[in-house]
């Protein structure tokens, strides 16, 4: 442990965390300023990359990665990695989609009014269907002419 | 965690200077820290893959209701998520600035900077009660409590009863309430860290659970930082 006391001073610092802070209130003054600015499909991406900007500013500085033992920032990279793969393999499967949700999510609401006759509750049950019998003089008919 | 609770060993005779929380399974006090350090991280990525989940969906989800979640969007108030956004970032600078002060053997700092950093927790949670209450009375629930109940359907959505609404705001609460319930976490959390600080636990030589429930508040501002520009800001 001493020879974390002794590298403290040289790591980070109060006027280090200041301007990290100042860093990261600047560019949220930005991430809301150019959300009123219209980018086209370009606002997400800008949107997200400010966002990574500021992530990174507080894995470095706040949370010590600049300094610290790289074996901490491999693990967390891993964990980004991952969710990189994953959201990689989504955006594969999403544009080769047409519907990108299920077809068996359950209906919220009916978009269209349902006929009052189709309202189980007020409508009585119609009556089973019932194949119609052929005439039985008709029939023997048909067999006699043979 | 195990490996932080700090325990006095009074058996002692492990080695020379004997640091009082050195756990006799560690060789060093350094392995020890460094020890502590892989498991909160691995915690993290965890944190990270699980959040990483629920914004895959959610934008999914995007990506099949486009104008509703933009129509939805409007009924956030981008300036209580910057509000929240700000007093996220200072709080995350106040947690910086306290394990600086355990580091530095500053306890009367480090018990100021804790208890700024337990405030800012409280005004963040006080604004998301205000913003969730004015959903309620909006009537803007998630899943099949949106609109009125039953019909999903609420009077004003340009595309009455489609489903993009309620997907939206059923990804804004269990998102926001995953994020906010992390933030009950972290105020536990940071009392323990204060009740400690109090009776004189933290120096220079031990420092530990200051450093990691730090890691872990930052870990919460940073999903913060992408959830107010995915939720507030959208176009």
């Amino acid at each position: 442990m001493s020879a974390h006391t002794e590298h403290s001073h040289a790591h980070g610092g109060p006027a280090v965390y200041t301007a990290n802070l100042i860093g990261l209130l600047i560019l949220t003054g930005i991430t809301v300023g150019a959300s009123r600015i219209d980018f086209g499909p370009a606002n997400t991406v800008i949107a997200l990359s400010i966002a990574t900007v500021k992530a990174v500013l507080v894995g470095l500085f706040f949370m010590h990665l600049k300094w610290d033992k790289s074996v901490n920032a491999i693990i967390a990279l891993a964990g980004f990695l991952f969710l990189g793969i994953f959201l990689m393999f989504d955006l594969i499967d999403l544009n080769n989609r047409r519907d990108p949700l299920p077809r068996n999510t359950p209906v919220l609401a009916a978009p269209t009014a349902v006929p009052e006759s189709m309202n189980p509750l007020t409508t009585p049950a119609p009556k089973p269907w019932v194949a119609p019998a052929k005439p039985v003089g008709e029939a023997e008919g048909e067999h006699e002419g043979h | 965690m195990s490996t932080t609770t700090p325990e006095l060993h009074t058996h002692g005779g492990h080695e020379e200077g004997h640091n009082p929380y050195h756990q006799h399974h560690f060789a060093t006090m350094e392995q020890q820290f460094d020890t502590a350090k892989i498991g909160i991280w691995s915690f993290l990525a965890t944190e990270v893959l699980m959040f990483g989940g629920l914004f895959v969906g959610y934008g999914i989800s995007q990506g099949k209701y486009p104008a509703e979640f933009v129509e939805a969007h409007a009924h956030l108030d981008w300036m209580m998520g910057a509000l929240n956004t700000i007093v996220l970032l200072v709080s995350s600078w106040t947690m910086v600035m306290a394990v600086d002060a355990a580091k530095t053997n500053q306890r009367a700092k480090l018990k100021m900077y804790l208890l700024f950093t337990i405030a800012c927790a409280f005004i963040f949670l006080i604004v998301k009660y205000f913003e969730y209450e004015h959903k309620w009375h909006e009537d803007l629930m998630p899943f099949k409590y949106y609109g009125t109940g039953e019909t999903g359907i609420r009077p004003g959505d340009l595309m009455p009863g489609s489903h993009g609404y309620a997907t939206f705001f059923s990804f804004y609460f269990m998102m926001t309430g995953l994020h906010g319930f992390h933030i009950i976490v972290g105020i536990v959390l940071l009392a323990w860290l204060y009740v400690k600080a109090g009776r004189d636990r933290f120096s220079s030589a031990y420092y530990t659970p200051v450093d990691l429930v730090g890691l872990y508040w930052h870990i919460v501002d940073m999903i913060w930082i992408y959830l107010f520009p995915l939720y507030y800001l959208i176009s």
